[in-house]
């Protein structure tokens, strides 16, 4: 198997927590990107998966740090990286783009400015050159009269329309990689499905790798090749969207699916995954998740459970699975 | 269950032409240069015991609908019958004791408590207001009573919000809602902050108390697939007006209206074998400052026509339901 | 009432609404935390003002000793206890010197003096500790009057709106737009020149920029979720100010008298410049020592303690005031718990 674009191995990102001890928020995770592909790593709120981006290009806000793991892009190690060669990578090897495109965007500044400058700082384009690359991108993330709008400020453009500069300004270096971090969130739900459309197309014209961070497994199901899914810190459950949407291995996906409301049928109660997320600092030993988990047993609290694969689509950590899948 | 489900009740609260206009202030002596029309005209209709659900995206005016009802805003025009009074045209006094059968829940569960107050207070406040309880004891007692109904211990009301988890503070702001007894609740996105799994338990909990207490609920949101869960009734709003009206399955089944079909089809599906995204609304959503002509969702509809230029559809019966569309009459 | 009197009821009342505030933080975790991490960011700081805050007290608590047949017998504080009665030189003596400065007479205590003594032969040190208490009293008096001022109109304004806001702000602007230094100077002219008046004169105009703030927050506050809730609930609307929309402003009371503490022992400063401050304040040493810069050779300790003790008071009390809006600000909150 070829090497993958980017391969993150036994990532730690570790937050201070009370009276001095670390708190790891990403608990050595794994996650590989082949080339062209959209991998999704999707979780509720806390699990780590934000966090996880920010590491892979080093924006990690003090008073976090990666404490171990390693990050490779294209065969080369990005951790201990010193910030200039970083920069570098950022842009031109792997753009991010973020949940709110109002504060991604420098209000003072036009957006056509901020895609040129983007362009610019990665190649050395003469001015003309680069406006006409950065109108080409206006159009090609379907933005309607890139001539008007190039000149326009932040502040005067809709959620929809800003999201489409900000996927502008990440490919404008003609990255490998695009990571995307709760893309649509923001958007109302006609316009997420204009900027799905947009990313999906855009993939295959450029092929360009996408992460996706989310919490919607909708939107998964739109973009995603291969699916990773995070609890408090540790991928529970991988493998390609057919396998973890079509049949989730892990309960904690298993529940997830179950919640949606859209899934039930109209008389049909929604199942529940009692309980809620535990704060870092509150962590039981053993499986994270066994407090909430209807297959739980004594060997969940006692150890993690390891990854078991199932196949080449699939793996799952999980006793209960694997006890079930030896009978 | 379902016998209350299916039983039509009289119209506990009607809407009739709300109107909530904000005049936009510009220039040097701040003059009313032109009028934000945030409610142009909605008629609502809600049962006791039901559950009407209120549909749109951002901008659409839902929010400024439900806060309307409550007068937390004054609107500018239309009638608002709860129980066959207009509150509109009550003054402070006589609105106060109404106010109770009227409650609302919020979307941000951290901006709806007050930081300071345990959840206790924070839930005896509207008893104390409406002398509910005949002392400190006494509210106690029933705070504990609400608590355990939106299924949290009684010992929850010693803490303070930040010691509570999202699906917590919302039980919290639910338990609160319900202290005064009221007849209607308003949930304004009451579970749209939540994660999907907290979300499930909330929806699961409003079902139960809808069967438990007749409440009747206006539910405000933008996401189809709740709606589908808890609702009998939908109304979906675009820019102000009201473009659709009719029961829950048939708007899944049979949307008349091009926006319902444009909101239905950009719904994503966790069904890996269906991606079922399309666009069937394009460009950007319109400043409510400056509605297009005619047809307000005429510059996004993919079946849009010379007429729904220029001239303005009104509301009109279409199957069991109602459309303002030239095209499902 | 005779002045000592006065400044023993004071001290009491200071002493009072110390522990009240202390057993109020005291009762709840939260508040116990948060002046905790004050502390533990500012250690040597929170030390510092606690040494001056224990000097004031010390020189607040005074009697007479009775002195049978002697009627004009001055009341001394506690502090004064600590150095000798009748410490006095003539004149001037350099630090730790056995002799006086001109002329070279012995001294009456000698090698006693630690920072000397000034024009009058009064001890440098004694003093200096003294001044203490002035600009506590200051920084206390004034905050006393002008906060509580500043939270009701500023909340008035910014809770109802409309005419009162008018009002408020028309006040404000008319106040703000006269230069504070001489509007200070007028007012003291008009009503005395007591620490009193002073403190007073000083209130009317240090409450406009904590009152526009307050104002600002209120409107914020206004808006919040849980201010409408209350008003769903049918809470009353002075109630809801009172319940929810104050308490909230607290954080910015205790950052804002924190942090307006040193510009208003500055200003009393300035105000001793200009010869209009308070007895036995540091403003005060400092002006007389103007003239003793002329002389030759220079007489600087004098200058020097008095500086000395405001600019570190000053210094320790900006540096737990940082600490002190760092832990209270509502933002760092969610870092905290």
């Amino acid at each position: 198997m070829s090497e993958p674009l980017l391969r993150v191995e036994g990532l730690v990102t570790t937050f201070p927590g009370a009276r001095g001890a670390r708190l790891p928020v990403v608990d050595r995770v794994d996650v590989a990107v082949a080339r062209g592909e959209a991998v999704a790593l999707v979780g509720e709120s806390g699990c780590g998966k934000s966090m996880t981006a920010l590491s892979i290009v080093g924006l990690v806000p003090k008073p976090g740090r990666i404490d171990a793991g390693s990050v490779r892009m294209a065969g080369r190690e990005l951790r201990g990286l010193p910030v200039t060669a970083l920069r570098r990578v950022r842009g031109a090897e792997i753009a991010m783009i973020f949940q709110e495109p109002a504060t991604s965007l420098n209000p003072v500044q036009t957006v056509g400015a901020q895609v040129v400058e983007a362009i610019t700082l990665h190649e050395s384009v003469a001015r003309g050159e680069a406006r006409r690359r950065a109108l080409g991108l206006f159009e090609q993330v379907g933005i309607p009269d890139p001539p008007a709008r190039f000149v326009a400020y932040p502040h005067q453009l809709s959620g929809g329309l800003k999201q489409r500069v900000m996927i502008a300004i990440a490919l404008a270096a003609r990255p490998q990689l695009l990571i995307a971090d709760e893309p649509t969130t923001a958007l109302d739900v006609t316009i997420q499905a204009q900027i799905l459309e947009l990313l999906r197309g855009l993939a295959r014209e450029t092929g360009t790798a996408i992460l996706l961070i989310t919490h919607d497994l909708g939107v998964v199901n739109e973009i995603a090749d291969r699916v990773a899914v995070m609890y408090a810190g540790r991928i529970v459950e991988e493998g390609t969207r057919a396998a973890v949407l079509g049949a989730p291995r892990h309960p904690y996906t298993q529940g997830l699916l179950r919640s949606i409301p859209a899934r039930a049928a109209p008389d049909e109660r929604l199942a529940e995954i009692p309980g809620a997320v535990p704060a870092p600092d509150m962590w039981p030993s053993g499986c994270r998740f066994a407090d909430r988990c209807v297959l739980v047993m004594d060997t969940c609290r006692a150890r993690e459970p390891e990854r078991t694969s199932f196949g080449a689509n699939a793996a799952a950590r999980c006793h209960a699975v694997v006890a079930e899948a030896s009978r | 269950m379902s016998a209350m489900r299916d039983a039509e009740g009289e119209p506990l609260l009607r809407v009739e032409a709300l109107r909530v206009w904000f005049p936009v202030r510009a220039g040097l002596l701040q003059r009313p240069t032109s009028v934000l029309r945030a409610v142009d005209g909605v008629d609502l209709t809600l049962g006791a015991g039901r559950t009407l659900a209120l549909v749109g995206e951002s901008g659409c005016g839902k929010t400024t609908v439900g806060r309307s009802i409550l007068r937390l805003l004054e609107p500018n025009g239309g009638r608002v019958l709860f129980e066959g009074t207009d509150l509109l045209t009550l003054g402070p006094a006589a609105l106060r004791p109404i106010r109770r059968r009227l409650q609302i829940v919020f979307q941000d569960p951290m901006a709806s408590l007050d930081p300071r107050l345990r959840v206790r207070d924070a839930i005896a406040e509207g008893m104390q207001a409406f002398g509910i309880g005949t002392g400190e004891a006494e509210r106690t007692d029933r705070v504990g009573v609400e608590l355990r109904r939106v299924r949290l211990d009684p010992s929850y009301m010693e803490r303070f919000p930040h010691e509570l988890s999202g699906g917590q503070r919302q039980r919290v702001c639910i338990a609160r809602a319900l202290a005064v007894q009221p007849r209607l609740l308003v949930c304004d996105e009451s579970v749209s902050a939540l994660d999907v799994s907290i979300q499930a338990q909330i929806l699961n909990l409003l079902r139960d108390l809808q069967d438990e207490l007749g409440l009747a609920y206006l539910f405000i949101t933008h996401d189809l697939g709740v709606v589908r869960y808890l609702a009998h009734n939908v109304a979906v709003m675009y820019l102000g007006q009201i473009v659709e009206t009719a029961a829950t399955a048939q708007i899944f089944q049979d949307p008349r209206h091009p926006y319902t079909r444009a909101l239905l089809a950009a719904m994503p599906s966790v069904d890996p074998l269906r991606r079922s995204v399309a666009v069937r609304a394009h460009g950007e959503v319109p400043s409510p400052l400056h509605p297009p002509s005619g047809c307000r969702f005429h510059t996004r509809c993919p079946e849009a026509f010379a007429r729904c230029r220029s001239e303005a559809p009104e509301l009109a019966a279409s199957g069991d339901g109602a459309s303002r569309c030239f095209l499902s009459a | 009432m005779e002045r000592h009197v006065l400044g023993n009821l004071f001290a009491a009342a200071i002493i009072g609404l110390a522990s009240f505030v202390a057993w109020r933080v005291r009762s709840s975790a939260f508040s116990r935390e948060r002046v905790a991490e004050i502390v533990r960011r500012r250690p040597i700081a929170t030390i510092v003002v606690a040494l001056y805050l224990g000097v004031a007290l010390l020189d607040s608590v005074a009697w007479r000793d009775a002195q049978p047949g002697e009627v004009s017998v001055e009341a001394r504080s506690l502090l004064d206890r600590v150095f000798p009665t009748d410490f006095r030189e003539r004149s001037y003596s350099a630090p730790l010197a056995d002799v006086e400065f001109y002329g070279g007479q012995p001294l009456a205590h000698p090698g006693r003096h630690l920072l000397g003594t000034d024009i009058l032969g009064r001890d440098v040190l004694h003093l200096a500790l003294g001044g203490a208490r002035v600009a506590l009293l200051i920084g206390g008096l004034t905050s006393l009057i002008a906060i509580p001022l500043a939270i009701s109109l500023g909340l008035a304004a910014g809770y109802f709106g409309g005419r009162v806001d008018d009002l408020v702000f028309f006040l404000l602007s008319t106040l703000a737009s006269m230069p504070s230094i001489l509007l200070l100077v007028a007012l003291i002219m008009v009503i005395g020149r007591g620490p009193i008046q002073v403190c007073l004169a000083l209130a009317v105009t240090s409450w406009v920029s904590f009152c526009r703030v307050v104002r600002g927050e209120t409107l914020k506050l206004r808006e919040l979720d849980y201010v409408q809730a209350a008003r769903a609930l049918g809470v009353s609307e002075l109630r809801i100010a009172w319940r929810h929309v104050l308490p909230n402003l607290s954080h910015l009371v205790v950052i804002t008298f924190v942090l307006t503490f040193s510009q208003l022992v500055l200003s009393e400063a300035i105000l001793s410049w200009l010869g209009v401050g308070i007895d036995g304040s540091w403003g005060q040493m400092i002006d007389q020592a103007r003239d003793e810069l002329a002389r030759d050779p220079i007489i600087g300790w004098n200058l020097a303690a008095a500086s000395a003790a405001l600019f570190v008071l000053i210094l320790a009390v900006n540096r737990v005031g940082d600490a002190v809006r760092d832990v209270l600000d509502p933002h760092t909150l969610r870092h905290l718990s």
